[in-house]
């Protein structure tokens, strides 16, 4: 793999995540538990959608086969989608929806924090603007697992179901392949020894503050979807996320 | 026939049009800055794009203008929007292809809006950023927020996020109104 190719399929990592999990938060839109809620859980969305624009379209740029932003999301199927499987995960209770963004959110954070010192100065642009965002999200996520764990037996329960029900889908957040090693050799992405201690700590510092136990490091681990092998929830979502731009594919507004 | 103020609307169907007697040649920068500083923020309306802080440089030759403009998040859906109504208030005023470039370094940072802005944020029931957005804590404790109706501190927060990604929503413990706050960021 040469470095171009590593660096294309980093950025669709960042993108694809960014745009998934931007999907599974819009699906809240109207079923959040509160307006409020509602309110955040789009707000993030949208956040995350405005990220990906800015990723696809470095990538597109990159990849420069005629394809741009827009076909990358909507015309990809989902074995070329690089996301990781945590982000694809449905919304079930909320507490999972909460457990799965805070996940997130804590690797979204350090990713990005090393991101705005990338030797790639377009990169460097879009992180320094994207991390302040993530840093919010990370706040609001991080203070409802305290606040659900630490609340009432029920609400505990639900938190610690979710830690328990999500935490296979964490090994993926790090644990290097070749390409996370290369961006690290070229000085783009986070050095990921440290991103994995940094994501621990701070996992397991809320954690502790929750009453809530997380899974154990050694634990069996789901990975692929950096491959592009992902679970069957990812093909439901692509569905309903591309129908409109394949069945009307001259559709400019709407 | 009964006299009204131009509404957006009109500005909207007339923005194609040069006015045919404008001499935009005769327009300094300043006079540019001056046209900028009557857009306004279609999600906030009481505060310009100029004291918002998101007009980051205009570039006049007295034939050619180029305005650099950033996005206030990465998501902002008022983005073209806001580019659009640049565009035609540039427009109105005789210039014909006004050129807009999207920036985003240096990221925009709440530091960037005016005393001015902040005064017109507070009077329009939005309580402006407070601090240094360089401060902003990540799991620490939050500043005192004070009511933008009634001035007290006894306020809480009751959402990281309000009506849009910019804002948080707080309440008011005194006289009991909810109200917007503009997060630093």
């Amino acid at each position: 793999m040469t470095q171009q190719q590593a660096l294309q399929e980093y950025l669709l990592r960042l993108a694809d995540s960014d745009i998934i999990l931007g999907q599974r938060l819009s699906e809240l839109v109207g079923k959040a538990p509160a307006l409020e809620e509602e309110l955040a859980s789009t707000n993030v969305a949208l956040d995350l959608i405005g990220q990906a624009r800015n990723w696809y379209e470095y990538a597109a740029e990159l990849i420069n086969d005629g394809r741009d932003a827009d076909n990358l999301v909507f015309l990809r199927d989902a074995h070329e989608y690089r996301n990781l499987l945590m982000v694809e995960q449905p919304n079930e209770d909320y507490a999972v929806t909460i457990a799965r963004q805070f996940f997130f959110d804590v690797w979204h954070y350090f990713t990005l924090k090393a991101l705005v010192n990338a030797s790639d100065e377009r990169i460097a642009t879009i992180a320094a603007k994207a991390v302040k965002e993530a840093t919010y999200h990370l706040r609001r996520s991080s203070e409802w697992v305290k606040r659900m764990g630490d609340g009432t037996e029920e609400s505990h329960r639900r938190m610690q179901d979710a830690f328990d029900i999500l935490w296979r889908f964490t090994g993926e957040l790090i644990t290097p392949d070749e390409v996370d090693h290369a961006m690290f050799k070229a000085g783009i992405g986070p050095d990921p020894e440290q991103l994995k201690q940094d994501w621990l700590g701070m996992v397991r510092e809320v954690a502790a503050q929750a009453t809530v136990t997380p899974g154990a490091e050694d634990a069996w681990m789901y990975m692929g979807g950096k491959r592009g092998e992902h679970t069957e929830h990812l093909g439901h979502l692509l569905a309903v996320m591309q129908f409109l731009p394949r069945a009307y594919p001259d559709a400019t507004t709407w | 026939m009964i006299e009204r103020e131009p509404s957006s609307v009109d500005i909207l169907i007339a923005s194609d049009r040069v006015p045919a007697n404008a001499r935009p040649e005769l327009l300094t920068e300043e006079a540019i800055w001056e046209l900028l500083d009557n857009v306004k923020d279609p999600e906030v309306p009481a505060v310009s794009v100029v004291e918002l802080g998101i007009i980051r440089r205009v570039d006049w030759d007295g034939k050619h203008l180029t305005i650099d403009v950033t996005p206030t998040y990465s998501g902002c859906p008022a983005t073209e929007l806001i580019e659009e109504l640049v565009v035609e208030a540039m427009r109105a005023a005789g210039i014909r292809d006004p050129q807009i470039n999207r920036v985003l370094t240096p990221a925009w940072t709440t530091d960037w809006i005016t005393e001015e802005g902040r005064e017109k944020l507070r009077a329009f029931g939005i309580a402006p950023p407070k601090g240094n957005a360089s401060k902003m804590s990540l799991l620490g404790v939050d500043e005192v927020i004070a009511c933008p109706l009634c001035g007290s501190e006894h306020t809480e927060r009751i959402s990281e996020f309000g009506s849009t990604a910019c804002k948080a929503l707080y309440r008011c413990l005194d006289c009991r109104e909810p109200f917007d706050y503009f997060k630093c960021i």
